[in-house]
């Protein structure tokens, strides 16, 4: 792991790759739940923890160099306790328009991949794109799909699609280029609720299939 | 003051005038920007001209100013861009409190100085908050929208203290040129050391294309030493951003939380109001800081 810094109270730690991020995002947060996050901010200080693809910056931070060192002598952290950030059941009807495309690309039926999509246990790994859009990691390396060579310009909300190694929902109706393999009801973002995002960073997720 | 509810009727929105706060920190791992005032000590000072709290809600508008007529007498004040300020077209003080009568027309004018002036109310713009705050973040469409002509904005119940007295109001934008501090990292290291000297020494200047997102800055190209992506990854407020073109952007309050082109330094928060003030134009100068450097085995 190398710790950057990040401006004067941020320090973007960069992973080997997307596991250690995710186990180092929990760990953070394992140890500002438990007020032992070195170099962490003081009483009433407020942190921001943001994963992403290899990386996670801590910002907010009191002492930066003390968090960077105390960082650095993490090692190789242990992948994050299931459940540990919660577990949420999407239910999907895989009916989406690139449904086809993805079974072709996976060698498999339409039934294939809502089987494969229902079987795999989804971590959300980081949030972006748009307010509760989450990436979700926990396909194997095999089945990335590629995005779309002309993105949509307005994909529905709740709409589930893949891109690269992950899968995601769109929250809102936007402009997108993932593959859409279906859609879920459940609403992913709603700033007038505790937790506004269904799929924070962290969370279990599971999709099952509504026929 | 009584504690009557009262509104303010947008008699002339302008360019762009929002609804902003101390904004919504704390969510940036969810994908929501920060937002809030750009320049944080001028909507500090509004604030305290009238009497508010540090949390109220003002008006931050952007070279045009804009112009509301309250429902019952007011306080307000006017801080940031210096701007003339009328009351039904007499000429009223800049930077000071102002009893607004009611029906009157506050006219807040054309910046002479800078590009946004804060307009402060007691008891603070009323509109309901979306994760605790009442800023209108472009980003992300969070909280209200961008005033248009007729609207009515709600002012909280005016329950303030005595107005603050001021010995200075802060003015920005009274510097020829933008003078941005800057903290190397986390990506410097993505960068030619001729970019190093060049973003040191180099003559920018601020871009017609800024916005609440980003001061964008045109001038020289930044030679990266590595090409290839970099995976999205977060970025703090004052994030120096390198696109594609090779001309640095300087993150503001709606930036987007995590971006994929590399920072090669941050400009400390404290030196973001100006840049929230610079014109398009403005000559921009960043002087790089030796941080102090993270301890072995990590870099700095």
């Amino acid at each position: 792991m190398r710790a950057l810094r990040a401006g004067a109270a941020g320090v973007l730690v960069e992973t080997a790759d997307g596991e250690q991020a995710q186990a180092l995002h929990a760990e953070v947060l394992r140890r500002r739940a438990e007020g032992r996050l070195p170099g962490g901010p003081g009483p009433g200080g407020l942190l921001e923890v943001v994963p992403a693809a290899r990386t996670v910056l801590v910002d907010g931070l009191a002492d930066p160099a003390a968090f960077a060192a105390a960082v650095a002598g993490w090692g190789e952290l242990p992948p994050p306790v299931p459940g540990s950030g919660g577990t949420v059941e999407l239910p999907v009807r895989f009916d989406g328009p690139d449904l086809d495309e993805v079974a072709a690309g996976w060698g498999t039926s339409r039934e294939g991949v809502a089987e494969v999509l229902t079987a795999t246990a989804f971590r959300v790994a980081f949030c972006g794109f748009a307010p509760g859009f989450g990436y979700l990691a926990g396909l194997p390396e095999e089945l990335r799909v590629p995005r779309r060579a002309t993105p949509r310009t307005a994909v529905p909300a709740g709409s589930v699609g893949l891109a690269g190694p992950y899968a995601g929902v769109y929250p809102r109706s936007s402009p997108g280029g993932w593959q859409l393999v279906g859609r879920t009801d459940a609403v992913l973002w709603d700033p007038g609720r505790d937790p506004a995002a269904l799929l924070a960073p962290g969370t279990d997720v599971r999709f099952t299939e509504v026929r | 003051m009584s504690a009557r509810r009262a509104e303010v009727r947008v008699v002339r929105a302008g360019a762009l005038t929002t609804v902003q706060d101390a904004g919504r920190p704390g969510y940036a791992h969810l994908g929501v920007p920060r937002s809030g005032a750009l320049d944080r000590p001028a909507f500090a000072a509004a604030n305290r001209l009238v009497g508010n709290g540090a949390e109220a809600a003002c008006l931050e508008t952007t070279v045009t100013g804009c112009a509301v007529r309250p429902s019952r007498a007011v306080l307000a004040a006017v801080t940031g861009a210096a701007c003339p300020v009328r009351v039904d077209g007499r000429p009223v003080a800049w930077g000071a409190p102002v009893l607004v009568p009611a029906g009157a027309v506050l006219d807040v004018g054309t910046a002479a100085l800078g590009l946004r002036s804060y307009v402060a109310f007691a008891g603070g713009a009323d509109v309901p908050p979306v994760l605790g705050s009442r800023a209108c973040d472009l980003l992300s469409g969070l909280g209200p929208a961008p005033l248009s002509d007729g609207d009515v904005l709600p002012l909280g119940v005016d329950r303030a203290g005595p107005p603050g007295g001021a010995d200075v109001v802060p003015c920005r934008g009274l510097g020829r040129e933008l003078v941005l501090p800057l903290l190397p990292g986390p990506r410097d290291d993505w960068f030619t050391p001729a970019a190093e000297r060049t973003l040191a020494a180099g003559r920018y200047e601020v871009s017609a294309r800024s916005n609440r997102i980003g001061l964008r800055t045109s001038g020289p190209r930044l030679e990266r030493a590595r090409e290839g992506e970099l995976p999205s990854e977060g970025m703090v407020l004052g994030a120096v951003q390198v696109p594609p073109d090779g001309c640095p952007v300087v993150f503001l309050a709606d930036h987007p939380t995590t971006g994929g082109y590399p920072v090669v330094g941050v400009v400390p928060e404290e030196a973001l109001a100006a840049a929230a003030q610079a014109p398009p134009g403005t000559p921009v100068r960043f002087v790089p800081l030796r941080g102090r450097p993270l301890p072995a085995g990590s870099r700095g």
